[in-house]
């Protein structure tokens, strides 16, 4: 039944036949890795939290964030995430299903649930590219000022976010790229946005109603008024001069027009999108570990759909059949549902909380 | 593989007739849970958003309560977990759980403090 066999030993305790876990090698061993596989996600996912919380005031809120569902236009934050958890949840059914087939030894049916896992797995992948793709594209573009914070603008008349496309004014001018072939050969400038500061900054003038709003989340001011410390209420006092949605607590702050206007001169460049050096919606660390910590998982989807091919393959090969035994499927099985563990730990953590 | 299924779930509330369908009754469970958790991450009820328990929202402590709920069941239904043995099951659970306790609690702390370090320090970040 196992793939390691004691030979030629009494089924006794000093022979080889103490089997204190009551399971086979190999999926003890497959335990041994999704232990310490689930160690590193939570070293990455602990360091996210460790930024988190070092910058919990202009974290940005993923509400604003994630925001788009394929082939629909408007504002759904969660919605598409959502999906995606079901579809991995969906599938992990499928390959339990796989398993429990396996133990009856009924192959067509271990053959079908598979084969719907392997389709449910291209999905989640599929969807996660797709999410990746426009949160790299961005939506509305923002400036980035000095010290490397961002300034998005909102339109103060209507509440809602103000893209830069929509206001900046068309300056002309010459613009290059600076490029390897006709710079330092091992510098490659960054990719021009498709509007200069200067034209945000010109639009932005000409535009009596677009405000900035900072990356601050608004602290309860009420408490803050209250409070003992100078400095809180020297906050207190700069909040009340600048800010326009002064009692929204826990949004993010948006400024008067004049704070704006005073603000707007820290700005150097524009950023439109989000990569690993600069990011649109807010924090940089808030893209480098989404990047960093979904691609990882989304790296673990992918290996996995590749190994339940080849076990797929293997079923209908009737190699299982031949062995007397299904327990491949079950090891395969444990690893789907650790990746699908895993996301239920990264959707609390990058969307929800 | 004969393997005997524990077919009880919820502490022997729920009881199944067969593995098959134990499975599904999981995937409905897991599915609501999902589902409350959206449904408040959209609403974001304001008595949970502005009442805090160990400097962290309600709402953040629901939502990650649920977590570990879903967690729960697909590692012992999915991941057949209720099936083995009591000590191969303490030895999978409780080493994460003490590694990633204690760190998550030692980089929290870190991370407030140098919150706090910026905040009112001689630091100028925000410029």
């Amino acid at each position: 039944m196992d793939s390691t066999v004691a030979t030629g030993s009494e089924e006794n305790v000093w022979g080889g036949g103490n089997r204190p876990l009551g399971a086979s090698y190999g999926k003890l061993m497959m335990w041994f890795f999704l232990v310490s596989d689930a160690l590193t996600f939570s070293g990455l996912l602990a360091a996210y939290g460790f930024s988190r919380f070092k910058f919990i005031e202009t974290w940005p809120i993923a509400d604003q964030v994630f925001t788009h569902v394929p082939f629909v236009h408007g504002n759904f934050p969660m919605i598409y995430v959502a999906l995606m958890t079901l579809i991995l949840i969906i599938s992990s059914v499928t390959m339990v299903l796989a398993v429990d087939a396996g133990h009856n030894m009924k192959k067509n049916a271990v053959i079908w649930y598979m084969f719907l896992t392997i389709i449910g797995g291209a999905i989640f992948v599929g969807s996660q590219a797709w999410e990746w793709g426009t949160f790299i594209k961005g939506d509305f573009g923002a400036v980035e000022t000095k010290g490397g914070r961002i300034l998005q603008f909102v339109n103060s008349e209507t509440g809602e976010r103000a893209a830069i496309a929509d206001f900046a004014s068309t300056i002309e001018s010459e613009r290059v790229n600076h490029e390897k072939r006709n710079g330092i050969w091992y510098y490659d400038g960054a990719e021009l946005p498709s509007y200069s500061l200067n034209e945000v900054v010109a639009g932005f003038k000409a535009n009596r109603s677009i405000v900035i709003r900072t990356e601050q989340i608004l602290p309860n001011i009420e408490k803050l008024k209250a409070s003992d410390n100078p400095k809180d209420l020297a906050k207190v006092a700069r909040l009340e001069k600048d800010v326009a949605n002064i009692s929204g607590e826990g949004e993010k702050a948006i400024l008067t027009r004049e704070a704006s206007e005073s603000k707007l001169n820290d700005a150097v460049q524009v950023v439109e999108g989000a990569n690993l050096i600069q990011n649109e919606y807010g924090s940089r660390l808030f893209a480098d570990f989404f990047f960093f910590i979904t691609g990882f998982h989304g790296f673990h989807v992918t290996s996995g759909v590749v190994i339940n091919m080849i076990i797929f393959f293997n079923v209908i090969l009737g190699t299982y059949e031949k062995r007397g035994h299904y327990e491949m499927v079950e090891k395969v099985g444990l690893y789907w549902h650790f990746v699908d563990l895993v996301w239920v730990f990264v959707f609390t953590f990058f969307y929800l909380v | 593989m004969a393997h005997e299924h524990k077919l009880a779930i919820f502490r022997g509330l729920l009881k199944f007739k067969s593995n098959t369908q134990k499975i599904w009754g999981v995937l409905v469970f897991l599915c609501i849970v999902t589902a409350v958790e959206v449904v408040l991450g959209i609403i974001k009820p304001e008595v949970l958003l502005h009442n805090t328990f160990l400097g962290m929202k309600l709402l953040n402590w629901i939502f990650i309560i649920l977590t570990l709920v879903k967690a729960y069941y697909i590692a012992w239904d999915f991941m057949h977990l209720r099936d083995e043995k009591t000590a191969l099951r303490r030895a999978i659970v409780w080493t994460p759980i003490f590694l990633v306790a204690y760190l998550v609690f030692i980089l929290l702390f870190e991370a407030d403090y140098v919150y706090n370090v910026y905040k009112d320090g001689f630091v100028t970040w925000n410029f």
